[in-house]
């Protein structure tokens, strides 16, 4: 059932101002979403006055600026700063993108950032992904053959065959999509969420893979599937510009198209 | 290591919402509205078929502010789950699923709607 309000240990409560504008006239406010799992307390939102003058012209750079000279103890995940490993996944400016393609100057006003929605939180900007991940390994993604590869050479595909797999294999599993979903925020414990659906869906257009039938099974499912009420969010806010909510809609008629 | 004490980060406090998160729950909304007004549309032909002094008083709730609001609320909300209901059949054949796509349509159904519920009480008054 929906929770809509937050639980009573998740409220925020108002945190530290943080001045470190060194007198530049060139500032922007950032209020970040900070928890500290060792004090006991709810959390809190600080908000950083941040230099723009000596600051890149990402949301990432004000993190990692923020981080080195104003604060150390904030924490948030990030690894190659160019949008291809999906570590740094937040909720920036009201929706859900990696904050080292999210540009600084985008955000009107202050630049809220929150960790992805509606998950556990391990510290600050840090979400719990292990459910996610372990919905991701339920769809098993790999490929399922019954014949064995030709002994000379590798399994060759068409052009038009690798076509239909290239934009959903493109998902860099950063999470942007299945936690700004308002289905997986009430029902993530039994859907699996746009980007397992997605993942799912690569698999079942990939023309080497001989489990279709029974990964239409696992799929057919009130909950597991069928949640997904095309709220649209997940294609809304993918920062990787992908199509979870068609993939779903292409699935759901896989299943439809097999009964009838 | 576990911590059972974690916060749940916030969510629809904190989301910004895009219109076509609005047509989603307007839909669940007004199909919630539409299965209370079936109870007015069956006193309304019940007190019809009681003669016409019972219906005189179904008349005067009708005509009364309040219930040319709800009337006028009802009306709108049947018009727009009409409309949302045919975007969910396009989209259930696999069509109108990229980002302009869908907010233009998620416009095209809130505007319609508003537009068909303006034209039914012109021809109905």
């Amino acid at each position: 059932m929906a929770e809509f309000r937050l639980p009573k240990n998740s409220r925020i409560k108002k945190g530290k101002h943080f001045d470190a504008a060194n007198g530049s006239s060139n500032t922007k406010t950032f209020a970040v979403y900070r928890w500290d799992p060792s004090t006991g307390e709810n959390p809190r939102v600080d908000t950083y006055e941040v230099d723009m003058d000596n600051c890149g012209p990402m949301v990432l750079d004000a993190l990692i600026k923020i981080k080195n000279e104003i604060d150390p103890t904030l924490t948030f995940r990030r690894s190659c700063r160019e949008g291809i490993c999906g570590s740094c996944a937040m909720n920036i400016d009201g929706g859900n993108t990696l904050a080292c393609t999210r540009d600084i100057k985008d955000v009107r006003g202050d630049v809220k950032i929150y960790p992805l929605p509606h998950m556990n939180v391990v510290k600050d900007l840090v979400p719990d992904l292990t459910n996610f991940y372990a919905q991701y390994a339920s769809i098993k993604p790999w490929l399922q053959s019954r014949t064995p590869p030709p002994p000379d050479r590798e399994r060759l595909q068409s052009k038009e065959d690798q076509e239909l797999i290239n934009e959903p294999s493109a998902c860099i599993l950063c999470a942007c999509c299945s936690t700004s979903c308002p289905s997986y925020w009430w029902n993530s414990d039994r859907y699996l969420g746009p980007a397992a659906l997605l993942a799912a869906y690569r698999w079942l257009v990939d023309t080497r893979d001989d489990a279709t039938g029974e990964r239409l099974d696992e799929l057919e499912d009130p909950f597991r599937l069928y949640r997904c009420h095309t709220i649209m969010n997940c294609t809304q806010t993918c920062p990787k510009g992908l199509n979870p909510a068609q993939a779903i809609a292409e699935t759901k008629k896989m299943l439809a198209e097999r009964k009838y | 290591m576990t911590n059972h004490d974690r916060p749940l980060s916030p969510h629809l406090s904190v989301y910004r919402w895009p219109v076509t998160m609005v047509t989603s729950i307007l839909h669940r909304a007004t199909g919630i509205a539409m299965a209370v007004g079936f109870f007015v549309l069956v006193a309304w032909l019940f007190d019809a078929a009681s003669g016409p002094e019972v219906y005189a008083v179904f008349l005067g709730a009708a005509n009364s502010l309040i219930g040319k609001l709800l009337l006028i609320g009802w009306s709108w909300a049947f018009f727009y789950h009409l409309s949302n209901g045919i975007r969910h059949l396009v989209w259930d054949s696999g069509r109108g699923f990229e980002k302009s796509q869908a907010t233009f349509s998620a416009w095209f159904v809130i505007i319609g709607s508003l537009v068909l519920t303006a034209a039914f009480w012109g021809i109905a008054l």
